[in-house]
């Protein structure tokens, strides 16, 4: 049944149904409506959790770290500067494997400062090891915190994720969503199962020191367990769509891309105005479509490579920038479609919250069909 | 903020996919803050703020001549204007229907406080068609409890049977 809610009210509703023992979290614009709702939801004792107030995002994210090396199902959620200050711990928790499941209400970061949206935090922490997931919807947002659980907690992965949903243009939306009864999350999601945990009992060390001898395979360990996921979140996706009717299993995932010649590809709330530009196009013939990626991390290559063998162009919308170079999506597009003979462009687009409409995506294909690409896209060239 | 999300709510309650958001400025109270709305019989994709929209809603009448509230309207376009003053001094485009109530002084006056956001709902009601008094009072009752959503559901009644005698 669809509700009438504001996209962070519905990730904290559905954060709560996925019982999380432990949570701590700092607020931060435009984060703050999800914590405010979870610490409300623990002081209500609706939720059988431990709600950690901390003084910064560091403390946020070392609680989560430890308490799930204790053994327990935890949750987090920060943007912007707040996931810069987390940036130590977040490599801890992937090499410590922990499966901790933390919201990015993504946001640009300063200087100069600005609480409005790109994804340049969680695109920074691309290295980290943690499983990265964009929504592009409220529904998408919810749901995607369900599957990372079930996919983090995966003895075989044990990773860390991000569930990303953009700052204010999903997180301030009010929308339709369907939000899972507590029964059906239970039936989905089990109760937590830790690998190993820290036990007086039975003493263990985690994140020790490591030497040359050995420093390398923890970290092929963790890029094996990150390729592994793939698979443990088509599985994840499939079945949750065999619950819900809302099918996950995609990596990444078409729109009108079967006899498209030219196909954006994008990631997060901006494919919802792609796909409306992109039925217009069609109205006036334009074969247009759309690839949207859902996993950041790990990245899709072969699967972008399969759906994308069909067309000649490809126009990437890239929400952040690697400085000095291009943005983090395109430049991995073109690696992954190296070889192939497509043209692949990339656009730097919508960074601190400009905002984009239909006519934009137009023009961008526009660009890209006549070979201009790699560049910024809408730049107020009366300000420079 | 506020009247977006109770008459995307109450729209939604209505039957039909709607959306709100705010224009994600500085969101203080008396700071010049704009929010959208959008129904459709489809899930709405679209993200990209209105440029052009059908209907607007001005709370404020000191706003006009500072800025354009009119921008982007077409003929068939309908604007409910808080005001004092009907004849207030605006450029409006050709064919845009404006329907000006004092909701402060109703709000002042069943409220107590001078927030217009439900009285507003209840002339756009009115004025557009686009939700029924039943849903409406549905999202009132929903955000507000007790005496304050009894008080809310009248203002926005009052509104409603003030903007319908002239609709």
């Amino acid at each position: 049944m669809l509700e009438f809610m504001e996209g962070s009210h519905a990730v904290a509703e559905i954060v709560k149904r996925c019982r999380p023992q432990v949570i701590a979290a700092y607020p931060i614009t435009p984060q703050t409506h999800i914590v405010e709702d979870l610490a409300q939801m623990v002081a209500n004792c609706e939720i059988d959790a431990e709600y950690i107030t901390v003084e910064s995002e560091f403390s946020a994210l070392s609680a989560c770290l430890g308490a799930s090396a204790a053994g327990s199902r935890v949750y987090s959620a920060t943007t912007s500067q707040g996931l810069a200050l987390m940036f130590e711990v977040c490599f801890n928790a992937a090499g410590m494997r922990q499966p901790i499941v933390m919201t990015i209400a993504n946001r640009s970061l300063g200087a100069p400062l600005s609480i409005w949206n790109d994804q340049q935090d969680s695109i920074s922490l691309r290295d980290s090891g943690w499983l990265q997931y964009y929504a592009e919807d409220n529904q998408e947002a919810a749901d995607l915190h369900m599957i990372a659980y079930r996919v983090c907690e995966d003895h075989d992965i044990l990773l860390p994720a991000f569930v990303c949903f953009d700052g204010f243009i999903l997180t301030h939306t009010y929308e339709p969503v369907a939000l899972p009864s507590q029964e059906e999350v239970d039936a989905y999601l089990p109760a937590f199962t830790p690998y190993q945990r820290l036990d007086a009992e039975a003493p263990l060390s985690m994140g020790m020191y490591a030497t040359p001898e050995y420093y390398m395979e923890f970290r092929y360990e963790i890029d094996r367990a990150m390729h592994r996921s793939k698979q443990a979140f088509i599985k994840a996706g499939r079945e949750f769509g065999e619950q819900f009717g809302r099918d996950y299993s995609a990596l990444v995932e078409g729109y009108r891309l079967e006899d498209a010649d030219t196909a954006l590809v994008a990631m997060g709330s901006i494919c919802g105005t792609v796909k409306d530009a992109i039925d217009e196009m069609r109205e006036h013939g334009r074969k247009v479509g759309l690839l949207k990626i859902r996993t950041y991390r790990p990245f899709p290559a072969q699967e972008i490579a399969d759906a994308l063998k069909g067309v000649s162009t490809v126009a990437v919308l890239d929400k952040n920038i690697s400085l000095g170079n291009g943005g983090a999506v395109g430049t991995e597009v073109k690696s992954a479609l190296y070889g192939s003979g497509v043209a692949v462009y990339d656009y730097i687009i919508a960074l601190g919250g400009r905002d984009v409409r239909k006519r934009d995506i137009a023009a961008v294909v526009d660009l890209a069909e006549k070979g201009k690409g790699d560049m910024f896209y809408g730049l107020r060239t009366e300000v420079l | 903020m506020t009247a977006a999300e109770l008459i995307a709510f109450a729209a939604f309650e209505g039957g039909v996919y709607s959306q709100a958001f705010p224009a994600f400025g500085v969101e203080r109270r008396g700071a010049p803050v704009q929010a959208f709305v959008r129904f459709s019989d489809e899930k709405i994709r679209l993200r990209s703020q209105v440029y052009e929209p059908d209907y607007i809603i001005v709370q404020d009448p000191t706003l006009i001549g500072d800025v354009d509230v009119f921008k982007g309207m077409e003929a068939g376009g309908i604007a409910i204007v808080n005001t004092e003053k009907p004849d207030f001094d605006a450029r409006v485009p050709e064919g845009v229907k404006v329907y000006a109530i004092d909701a402060t002084t109703i709000a002042l006056e069943e409220l107590g406080v001078p927030i217009t956001n439900t009285t507003l709902m209840g002339a756009f009601a009115a004025a557009t068609g686009e939700i029924q008094l039943e849903p409406l009072e549905h999202a009132l009752r929903n955000r507000f409890s007790g005496s304050m959503a009894d008080k809310n559901v009248k203002a926005a009644e009052r509104a409603y049977n003030l903007v319908g005698g002239t609709a």
